[in-house]
C-alpha cells in the first residue's frame, strides 16, 4: 500500500500534449478513478505512473519515493491491461508465476504464491489451461491474479472491463470493487465509462485535454461539477445548460419534474416546458423540449422515472418544477462553477 | 390451357450472361486456372520427367529410353563424389541457415526500433533480395578475387596476412565453402528479416508492456516472451530458407563451380554437372531426386504450421 503522487506531470508526443501539468495525490489504499473521453490523456497518465512512458517534465512519487526515472520493475506496481495481455504461450500457472520468476523468487517457493493468488480470484481449476482456452471473464481474473501475486504497492487498471459483454461487466465491476476492498491496495483505474467510475471510485478525477477538470467523490462530481465539461460529461442524459442573465444555469434532467407530480415545496422554481419529443424507455421517460421563458435556444431534457405517471404530450406546455438548491451557475466565458452556485456547495 | 403470355409491362431483367462471373462455380476455377496451368507446366511436367529419367538410362545424346529400375540410383550413390556432395549440401544449408536465423532476428529487432534514417537502413538490408542472383554472385566473385579482393586489403590492415599477402578465398576448401555460405546467407537474410519483422510487429505491444511491468528485464523479456512468441514465424522463415538453400546451385555455380576439387559441390550443382554438363540425364535426375524426400518432409511441415496458424 502506498500513496501515488504526480507533480506538474507533463507528457508531449511531438507537438501533441497528452498530459498537461497534472498534480494528483491518491489516498492510502484508495480507489481512484481517472475518467475522461478518448484522447484525454488518462491512459498516458497511467502509463507514466507505470513507467512505460517517460514524462517530458514533472515528477512521480510512489510511497514518498521519487520514481520518475526508475524502470517499471523498480516501482512495485502491477498493471492490468485493457486486453489483459496474458502471455499466450504460457499456461495460467506460468502466467501468474512470471512476476515471481522475474523477481528472482526460487522455483520451489512459487507454487504456494501462485495458488494463493489463484485462490483469491477463484481460478484454481484453470491453472493448466492456456489463455486462448479461457473466457473473457476468466482471462480478466488471471490478469488480476498475475497482478496480485507479487503483492504490489499499487494496482493500475486500464479499462479492464471494456472487453467484457454488458452482462458480465456488471458482475465483474462488483467483483473488482469487492476484491480491491479485500486486498486494500491503492488502485488507479482508468475508464471512459462514467457508470464504472461512479460505481467503483472512492474518488474520481475527471480529465479532459490532458488536464484534471475536477477531482472529488462521485457525489461531488455529480452534484457539484466544477465546470461545464464535468457537468455535461458525467450524467446520462447530461446536465441541462441554459443562458440566463449572462450566466449559465445548470440542472440535472432527473431533478426537473412535472410540477403536478412533485407538489408545492418551499424554494421551488417553476418553468414552462415546451415539449417537442417524448421517449419512453420503460424505466424512465425522456422528455425533450425547451424553456421559452428562460432560453428558447437551449435544448432541455427531463428524465421522468416510471413512478411519475403525469401525462406529457408533444406540443404541450407543461409547468415543470425544480428545487432551487439543485440549480448550478457557471461562468459563461470560462465555464467554471461561479460563486452564486458555489455558495450552495459544501466546503 | 394456353401458355401464359408474359405481360408486356413486366420488363426483361438484365442479361443473365452479365452475372456469369458472380457464380462461384465459374469464378473459382477461372481464377485458379492460370496458377494450375503454371504449376503443371513448370513444376509438374519437369517433376514427372525427372522421375521418368531417374529410373531409366537416358543420356543427352540418345533418343532411346529404357527402364532400368533402381540401377541409376545405385550408380549415383556409388559415385565417390556423391557422399562429399551430400555432406556439403547439409553443411552449406545448416551453417548458412543458422547464421540467417541469428542475424535476421537481430536485424528484425533493429529495424522495428525507431531511429533516424530507419527507412534507408531497411532499404539497404532488403537490397540483396532485389538484386538478381547472377549479378550479385558476380559482384561477390570480384570481391573474393585472389588478387584484387578488398577483404585482402582489410586483412593486411589488421595484420591477419603479411603486407602484400593474399587470401585465396575460392582456392582453399574451407575458405571456398565459407565464401559460398557467406553469399547464401547474404542472399536469404533479407527475406528472413522481413518475415521476422512482420512477426515482431504482430506481437501485441501490451504483452511486452505487461512483461516490463511484471518486472522482467531485457533478457527475460527477450527469451521468456518475445522469442517464444516469435518462434512460429521464425520456423516459417527458417523452413523457407532451408528449402531455398537446399535446392540452390546459383551460389556454388557462380562462385566456385563446385571446386576446388569438389569441396563445395552440392547436390543441386552436382545434378546439374552430371546431368546437363556431363550428359548423363538419368544420373543427374537421380541425384536431384535424392533431395526429394527431404523437401517433401519440409513442405509437409510448412503446410502443417500454416494450417495451425489459421486455426488459432
Amino acid at each position: 500500500m502506498a500513496v501515488v503522487e504526480t507533480k506538474s506531470l507533463r507528457k508531449e508526443f511531438g507537438h501533441t500534449i497528452a498530459v498537461d501539468g497534472i498534480d494528483l495525490e491518491t489516498g492510502e489504499g484508495e480507489y481512484l478513478v481517472l475518467l475522461g473521453p478518448s484522447g484525454c490523456g488518462k491512459t498516458t497518465l497511467l502509463r507514466l505512473i507505470a513507467g512505460l512512458e517517460h514524462p517530458s517534465d514533472g515528477d512521480i512519487l510512489i510511497g514518498g519515493q521519487v520514481v520518475t526515472h526508475l524502470p517499471p520493475r523498480a516501482r512495485q506496481i502491477a498493471m492490468v491491461f485493457q486486453s489483459y495481455a496474458l502471455y499466450p504461450h504460457k499456461t495460467v500457472f506460468a502466467n501468474i508465476a512470471f512476476p515471481l520468476a522475474a523477481a528472482g523468487m526460487p522455483r520451489e517457493q512459487r507454487p504456494e504464491r501462485v495458488h494463493w493468488a489463484a485462490g483469491r480470484l477463484g481460478i484454481d481449476g484453470l491453472l493448466d489451461r492456456r489463455p486462448r482456452q479461457l473466457s473473457g471473464g476468466e482471462r480478466q481474473r488471471v490478469a488480476l491474479a498475475r497482478a496480485l501475486v507479487r503483492e504490489p504497492q499499487v494496482f493500475l487498471l486500464d479499462e479492464p472491463l471494456s472487453n467484457l459483454d454488458a452482462k458480465l461487466r456488471a458482475a465483474a465491476r462488483d467483483e473488482l470493487k469487492e476484491f480491491q476492498q479485500r486486498v486494500g491496495i491503492t488502485t488507479i483505474y482508468v475508464t471512459h465509462d462514467q457508470v464504472e467510475a461512479m460505481g467503483l471510485g472512492d474518488r474520481i478525477a475527471v480529465l479532459n485535454e490532458g488536464k484534471i477538470q475536477q477531482i472529488g467523490t462521485p457525489d461531488q462530481i455529480y452534484h457539484h461539477p466544477a465546470n461545464t465539461f464535468v457537468a455535461t460529461f458525467v450524467g446520462s442524459p447530461p446536465m441541462n445548460l441554459l443562458t440566463r442573465d449572462g450566466r449559465l444555469l445548470g440542472f440535472r434532467p432527473e431533478q426537473f419534474l412535472p410540477a403536478s407530480a412533485v407538489g408545492e415545496r418551499p424554494g421551488q422554481v417553476i418553468f414552462d416546458f415546451a415539449v417537442t419529443r417524448v421517449e419512453n424507455l420503460g424505466s424512465d421517460r425522456y422528455v425533450y423540449g425547451h424553456l421559452p421563458g428562460v432560453d428558447p435556444e437551449a435544448k432541455v431534457i427531463a428524465k421522468l422515472p416510471s413512478t411519475v405517471t403525469t401525462p406529457v404530450y408533444v406540443g404541450d406546455r407543461v409547468p415543470f418544477a425544480l428545487s432551487g438548491g439543485d440549480l448550478r451557475y457557471f461562468d459563461q466565458q470560462t465555464g467554471t462553477l461561479t460563486a452564486a452556485g458555489e455558495a450552495k456547495v459544501q466546503p | 390451357m394456353t401458355v401464359a403470355q408474359r405481360p408486356a409491362e413486366i420488363a426483361m431483367g438484365p442479361r443473365r450472361e452479365r452475372y456469369l462471373l458472380d457464380s462461384e462455380r465459374l469464378l473459382g476455377p477461372a481464377l485458379m486456372a492460370p496458377a494450375v496451368v503454371y504449376l503443371i507446366l513448370v513444376v509438374g511436367y519437369p517433376l514427372v520427367l525427372a522421375f521418368l529419367y531417374a529410373f531409366s538410362d537416358v543420356t543427352t545424346g540418345s533418343q532411346s529410353l529404357h527402364f532400368v529400375g533402381f540401377q541409376t540410383f545405385i550408380a549415383a550413390v556409388k559415385d565417390p563424389v556423391f557422399l562429399t556432395t551430400l555432406r556439403n549440401t547439409f553443411v552449406f544449408t545448416a551453417i548458412s541457415q543458422a547464421l540467417v536465423v541469428i542475424l535476421s532476428t537481430v536485424l528484425a529487432f533493429v529495424l522495428t526500433a525507431s531511429f533516424r534514417g530507419r527507412w534507408f537502413v531497411r532499404f539497404l538490408v532488403l537490397l540483396p533480395w532485389t538484386t538478381p542472383v547472377a549479378l550479385s554472385a558476380v559482384i561477390w566473385l570480384w570481391m573474393l578475387d585472389s588478387i584484387f579482393s578488398p577483404f585482402d586489403w582489410f586483412a593486411q590492415l589488421l595484420h591477419i596476412v603479411p603486407p602484400g599477402g593474399h587470401i585465396i578465398f575460392l582456392g582453399q576448401s574451407d575458405l571456398a565453402m565459407g565464401s559460398v555460405i557467406a553469399l547464401q546467407t547474404w542472399r536469404i537474410l533479407p527475406l528472413a528479416t522481413v518475415i521476422l519483422m512482420a512477426g515482431l510487429s504482430a506481437i501485441p505491444a501490451e504483452v511486452s508492456d505487461a512483461a516490463e511491468v511484471d518486472g522482467a528485464g531485457f533478457w527475460r523479456r527477450l527469451f521468456g516472451i518475445t522469442l517464444p512468441l516469435l518462434s512460429p514465424v521464425m520456423t516459417v522463415a527458417l523452413l523457407f530458407g532451408i528449402v531455398f538453400t537446399f535446392t540452390d546451385m546459383a551460389a556454388v555455380f557462380v562462385l566456385t563451380g563446385g571446386g576446388p576439387g569438389n569441396a563445395t559441390q552440392v547436390l543441386a550443382s552436382w545434378a546439374f554437372y552430371k546431368g546437363v554438363e556431363g550428359g548423363n540425364l538419368a544420373v543427374g535426375a537421380a541425384d536431384a531426386l535424392i533431395m526429394f524426400p527431404v523437401l517433401l518432409g519440409l513442405a509437409a511441415l510448412l503446410l502443417r504450421i500454416a494450417s495451425r496458424a489459421e486455426v488459432s
